[in-house]
């Protein structure tokens, strides 16, 4: 029996290092999968205010992905509070609440909020835009997600995990600062800024024109950044995209992730989430290890002995 | 099944019951019913073959030559049968995904995600219905005329076309015991016009309590604005782009006008069946 547990720090241990990422998960799934059997449960960006979302049409498909500008719809934080919440205190599996702000003083606001029986972590989207800074995302760059996670750190003492954008040049110093500001856990990441042209229509595909590029198609980038940030900090990082197999998950906890999520895949394949844990495990057997933290970081990166390097100058 | 509040949920068993089933569904026959529709039947017993009227599935469609399909196609149920544990769906071969469906043959698998979404309703007080399709929304209809025959209430099918050769269901509605009217484009006789005079005359003579429409934005807002006129119940099946099926991606949303507000709801989650007042377009 391999031990799947996996402790993301500030007390939260999860029974298993696989999680929905937020925006595809939602109440519908638990008609399909037991949510019991889920490491966590990340709920879809609830902002403080009411937020209608995107025009349609809000998604393509492009070659193995996704591309969707959804828009972040939402209710407004009390209906989470009230409607929403009370349904996953059914479920054992811990409850991470995703939170996005147009200001760094409305992130404090909302995630100050949460402290409430059933909130047992909460993942600060900061890849959205911030009004304050011109609409860039407070994730492109060190000085905003320094100031987010600060102005959120002050006000929780709930694990706090910060979900980096791929839309920055450095992520390495991205992730440092989110650490340095005190976030428990970084997000790799969110989708990548993309757009497609429906040739016949001369039209974007998207009602927004630009959106998020997602599933199989970006995984060997989020993998490499989420290796670049699981080097840089200490504190656990999550990996994101494109994961839609127990492989893929097994190729982020090599590079360095402690937990992974599993998004677009999802649409596809309800069950995904349970194969890749079944595969976990799995894999664990196959390899000899009986505890899946292990396996985290044990990528082997020395790719060629020195000897042969030098034997073909 | 109307209703998705939560509000009211039990503590979840220990012992995990899904509602909602990922199938493997072997096919049993798919064959051309005119030059754009073919009809697929698959096998998929248990829960899969008990969707109601009105119900979809998300479908995975394969891979073939240089269609490949990401996302599963959601259509409706065109028949499902839960002690053949059979489901069936009629669909037009129009795009990538479509043509990978119409690839599959007899023996062959592929994945069903189902049934999901909000079906028909026959209020108790209804005798009689008119039923108004035209393309693929005739597939959506068709089950509710069975339906209606197992409650009592007699049904009315206005069937709109093109042309007598892309005419569908007509057996099927007969064989539901329902009256048919064909309706064609090639003669005039589905003029805007002509139909409402059909649906006026059927309400003079105490075989319209209810309108049921799918597939025209042309005849839903016909329908709507009659029924609005002479009171009568309505319902409209609804299509919209969509990923996940089950009320998680938001991509298939549209706007309702909901007691004078307009109100964006998921045609996946909320429907794909919405009151006929509140529908603002096909």
């Amino acid at each position: 029996m391999v031990d799947l547990a996996v402790d993301m720090g500030r007390g939260l241990v999860l029974a298993n290092p696989v999680m929905p990422a937020s925006g595809t998960f939602a109440e519908g799934l638990a008609k399909v999968v037991d949510l019991n059997g889920i490491g966590a449960l990340v709920t879809k960006t609830i902002t403080a205010e009411l937020r209608g979302g995107n025009p349609v049409p809000r998604v393509s498909e492009v070659a193995n992905g996704m591309l969707n500008s959804i828009g972040i719809p939402s209710k407004g934080i009390d209906h989470f509070l009230d409607e929403t919440l009370p349904f996953y205190r059914q479920f054992s599996s811990p409850l991470i609440v995703s939170i996005s702000a147009p200001t760094v003083d409305d992130f404090a606001r909302a995630a100050e909020r949460l402290n409430v029986e059933g909130v047992a972590g909460i993942e600060a989207n900061i890849s959205c835009p911030n009004i304050e800074e011109d609409g860039k995302a407070f994730a492109m760059r060190p000085g905003t997600t320094e100031q987010a996670v600060s102005a959120m750190r002050k006000v929780t003492e709930l694990p706090l995990w910060a979900k980096l954008t791929p839309n920055t040049g450095d992520i390495a110093a991205v992730a440092r600062a989110a650490e340095a500001a005190g976030a428990d856990g970084l997000v790799v990441g969110n989708t990548i800024l993309a757009m497609s042209v429906d040739i016949e229509t001369m039209r974007p595909t998207l009602g927004n024109v630009m959106g998020g590029l997602s599933g199989p198609a970006v995984k060997p980038i989020m993998l490499r950044m989420t290796y670049q940030c699981a080097r840089a900090v200490d504190i656990p990082v999550i990996g994101c995209g494109g994961i839609a197999s127990a492989n893929d998950a097994v190729e982020y906890l090599l590079a360095g992730a402690r937990a992974v999520q599993v998004g677009t895949a999802t649409f596809i394949k309800p069950g995904t989430m349970d194969e890749v844990i079944a595969g976990i495990a799995a894999y664990c057997r196959r390899k000899g290890f009986n505890r899946v933290v292990e396996m985290i970081g044990a990528l082997n990166a020395e790719m060629m002995a020195p000897d042969v390097m030098e034997a073909a100058q | 099944m109307r209703q998705h509040s939560f509000a009211d949920v039990p503590p979840v068993a220990d012992a995990f019951s899904a509602q909602v089933a990922d199938t493997a569904a072997r096919v049993v026959a798919n064959d051309w019913v005119n030059a754009e529709y073919k009809l697929i039947v698959l096998d998929a017993p248990g829960l899969a073959a008990t969707a109601e009227a009105g119900q979809f599935f998300n479908i995975e469609c394969p891979v073939v030559g240089e269609d490949k399909p990401f996302f599963r196609r959601p259509m409706s149920t065109y028949a499902a049968d839960s002690v053949s544990g059979r489901v069936a769906f009629l669909y037009k071969v129009a795009g990538a995904g479509t043509r990978g469906l119409a690839a599959l043959e007899a023996g062959e698998t592929t994945r069903i995600l189902g049934p999901l979404g909000v079906g028909f309703t026959l209020p108790e007080d209804i005798g009689s219905i008119v039923v108004l399709g035209r393309g693929v929304g005739l597939a959506t209809l068709a089950p509710l005329a069975e339906m209606a025959r197992e409650r009592g209430v007699a049904v009315t099918a206005i069937v709109s076309a093109r042309g007598p050769e892309q005419v569908l269901s007509v057996e099927r509605f007969r064989n539901a015991g329902a009256q048919v009217e064909i309706v064609l484009d090639s003669d005039g006789t589905s003029d805007i016009a002509n139909v409402e005079a059909i649906l006026r005359r059927l309400h003079a003579e105490g075989r319209a309590d209810g309108f049921y429409t799918c597939g025209s934005n042309r005849l839903m807002l016909l329908m709507q604005n009659l029924a609005a006129e002479l009171g009568i119940y309505g319902e409209v099946a609804m299509e919209q782009q969509m990923a996940c099926g089950l009320g998680m991606c938001f991509c298939c949303v549209r706007n309702f006008n909901v007691e004078g507000e307009i109100v964006s709801k998921r045609v996946c989650w909320d429907g794909p069946v919405f009151p006929l007042a509140e529908a603002t377009s096909w």
